[in-house]
């Protein structure tokens, strides 16, 4: 017996299984030499679900903005005018209110961020992995319950009566009762997970040896977080940053609930839509956060703190 | 008056809970001198380099620095430089603020620390390379940065972890000549890490054997290859032969451990089994360029590697299957120690 036949009949022995020529194996050859067909199918759907629920919407809601609403009847004219953007940018009301939501907005951020860095820290560099994985459910666990359960806790601790007040009064110190404080507290808390998790993401992608290596250099531990640890970080602390800042920016329930009197620009777009059936002014209004954002994330952008993303 | 050495270990040891990873460890490395710790992964060399640089603390012994205990002290703290294995360059800086990094924290001007980090890129032979980033430089580059990063505040003992382990073949070797220019013409301590026993033989002044967080034979490299203590080393460092029990004494006359080296035994067909030699049957045979490598099924039960040279047997490689004697010198005879 030759060789050729050897290898033949032992390949009859082993006896693998012929590849079966089926319909989603055909499909399959078609889409592996058409690129853009396979590109096509796999982005048509969600490109059309982006295109048409986020941008149409957003950009339709925000032409109403130029727009105007019939003195008699209360409905909404197509006439183009720009009342609605001279009243919000002219108004003292809307300043107050603008700058009372982006302070909040700026406070909520540089606490959770505070709050955030260490807590994140301890979960990325220090904490066994057991205690590492704790830790990341325990900073989840509060996103499983109701954002409304939430507030209203926060209502009941912090009312005349409450847990805060009891806690406080041997102290002689008078709790900070509902209002703007009552507020940042409150979206702090909220936010909080979201910008922990960025930030120990980040911090899980600096490896231990650049730390080691800082060390090991000369650099006491307050130069290495300064030179390498936060600059590696700095992208995952703006991602952080982003969701606390916008999120307090559009926020309106949460002041309501724990707020007092105290109005935020949500406040403002709702009742413009609701009460006062205004929904261009309303629209005029939604625009405010959405150009600060724009300016915050062009600010981020120049300090070529994306760059190293 | 004695200078102190450059390293004192003294009953060095460090526990991972019930794991001795360093245990008792007792070392002098003489300034200037380039000293290998050569073992196996989990050996517990990496732990010595690193108890020496300060990322861990021992849990017991000392450590000196030119006769300065640095025991307790931060890595900041320490003389010493660190080549990490994965080079540890920083990411978001160029090359030359990643040399010029250590002289930055320790407080010098901009204008002299960029002169100096470009004059260290120029003795790695990176110059004009400081304004682009780690990730636009190849692995051969990095390890150079790395090198001068370590090298420009001028520490008194330079640690390097396995810092050749990511390299290729022909590479890694062009980087051993440097790694050992760089040594002589800087005249500091190098500890090398390594556990490729080739490189350790090359480069080294002296070795140390690392196993099981012990060190097992302490020399330099001509000793450790030529008469290792015991057959751990004889079997690390390179290839051996080693014999024990019924078999040595079937196969070297006497009782105990020996060892002898492939590249010193060689083979006959045809001839008959006398003093300093065993029969056999070749089983496989490797063409390796300049020499064969005959693998040997001896008759008293073990198999052998004899290497040997084309020039000298240029059949060697078509001996598969013959029945052949395997000769070699009893001066060639190591004796070991277990």
């Amino acid at each position: 017996m030759n060789k050729a036949s050897d290898v033949m009949s032992r390949r009859d022995a082993a006896a693998v299984p012929q590849i079966r020529d089926t319909v989603a194996r055909r499909g399959s050859v078609f889409l592996s030499s058409h690129p853009r067909t396979r590109l096509g199918l796999l982005i048509a759907a969600p490109l059309t679900w982006l295109v048409v629920v986020y941008i149409v919407a957003l950009v339709a809601l925000l032409i109403t903005a130029f727009w105007q609403v019939d003195g008699f009847t209360g409905e909404i004219r197509i006439d183009w005018t720009l009342n609605n953007i001279v009243t919000v940018v002219t108004g003292e009301l809307y300043h107050a209110v603008t700058l009372r939501t982006l302070g909040v907005a700026i406070a909520v951020t540089i606490i959770d961020i505070a709050l955030a860095l260490p807590i994140a820290f301890y979960m990325a560099k220090i904490a066994s992995p057991r205690m590492q994985r704790i830790l990341v459910i325990a900073v989840l666990m509060p996103l499983w319950a109701s954002y409304l359960v939430k507030v209203y806790a926060w209502r009941s601790v912090m009312s005349g009566e409450g847990i805060l007040q009891w806690f406080l009064n041997p102290f002689g110190i008078e709790g900070p009762g509902y209002g703007i404080t009552a507020t940042i507290i409150t979206l702090s808390y909220l936010w909080l997970p979201y910008v922990i998790l960025p930030i120990y993401a980040g911090l899980e992608r600096v490896p231990d040896s650049l730390i080691e290596a800082s060390s090991d250099l000369g650099a006491k531990s307050w130069a290495s977080i300064r030179h390498i640890v936060f600059p590696m970080i700095l992208p995952a602390i703006i991602a952080g940053s982003i969701f606390s800042f916008c999120l307090s920016l559009g926020d309106y329930i949460t002041v309501n609930i724990v707020g007092g009197a105290s109005q935020m620009l949500g406040n403002l777009v709702y009742t413009n839509v609701g009460t006062a059936n205004n929904l261009p002014l309303a629209a005029a209004v939604a625009l405010i956060p959405i150009v600060i954002i724009f300016g915050y994330l062009f600010a981020v952008r120049r300090t070529g703190a994306l760059d190293n993303l | 008056m004695t200078t102190a050495p450059a390293i004192r270990l003294s009953t060095l040891t460090k526990s991972f809970g019930s794991v001795h990873a360093v245990d008792g460890v007792n070392l002098d490395v003489a300034p200037g001198e380039f000293f290998s710790m050569l073992g196996p992964s989990g050996s517990g060399k990496t732990t010595v380099l690193r108890l020496i640089a300060g990322f861990e603390k021992p849990t017991s012994g000392t450590i000196e620095l030119f006769g300065d205990d640095v025991t307790a002290k931060a890595p900041f703290d320490r003389d010493v430089n660190t080549v990490f294995q994965d080079y540890a360059l920083f990411p978001h800086m160029n090359v030359r603020d990643n040399v010029a990094y250590g002289l930055r924290v320790r407080g010098m001007g901009k204008k002299e620390r960029n002169e100096r980090a470009d004059a260290a890129l120029e003795t790695v032979r990176l110059a004009g390379l400081g304004d682009r980033k780690p990730s636009q430089l190849s692995g051969g580059q990095r390890q150079r940065v790395a090198l001068a990063r370590a090298t420009v505040v001028q520490p008194k003992v330079l640690l390097l972890d396995e810092p050749l382990g990511a390299l290729d073949l022909k590479l890694r070797e062009q980087m051993q000549v440097e790694l050992k220019e760089i040594q002589r013409s800087l005249g500091i301590t190098f500890i090398f890490v390594t556990h490729d026993q080739e490189e350790a033989l090359t480069l080294s002044d002296r070795i140390a054997v690392f196993s099981e967080g012990r060190i097992v034979q302490l020399g330099t490299p001509r000793e450790i290859y030529e008469a290792p203590s015991n057959s751990f080393v004889a079997d690390f460092v390179g290839t051996a032969n080693v014999f024990t029990g019924d078999i040595a004494r079937a196969v070297v006359g006497k009782a105990g451990a020996f060892s002898i080296r492939p590249e010193r035994m060689d083979v006959k067909s045809g001839a008959k089994a006398g003093a300093n030699s065993a029969s056999g049957s070749v089983v496989e045979t490797i063409y390796v360029g300049s020499n064969t490598r005959v693998v040997v099924d001896l008759d008293a039960g073990q198999r052998v590697n004899v290497i040997v040279s084309n020039d000298e047997n240029p059949n060697a490689d078509k001996l598969r299957g013959q029945k052949v004697v395997v000769t070699w010198s009893a001066t060639d005879v190591v004796t070991l120690s277990a």
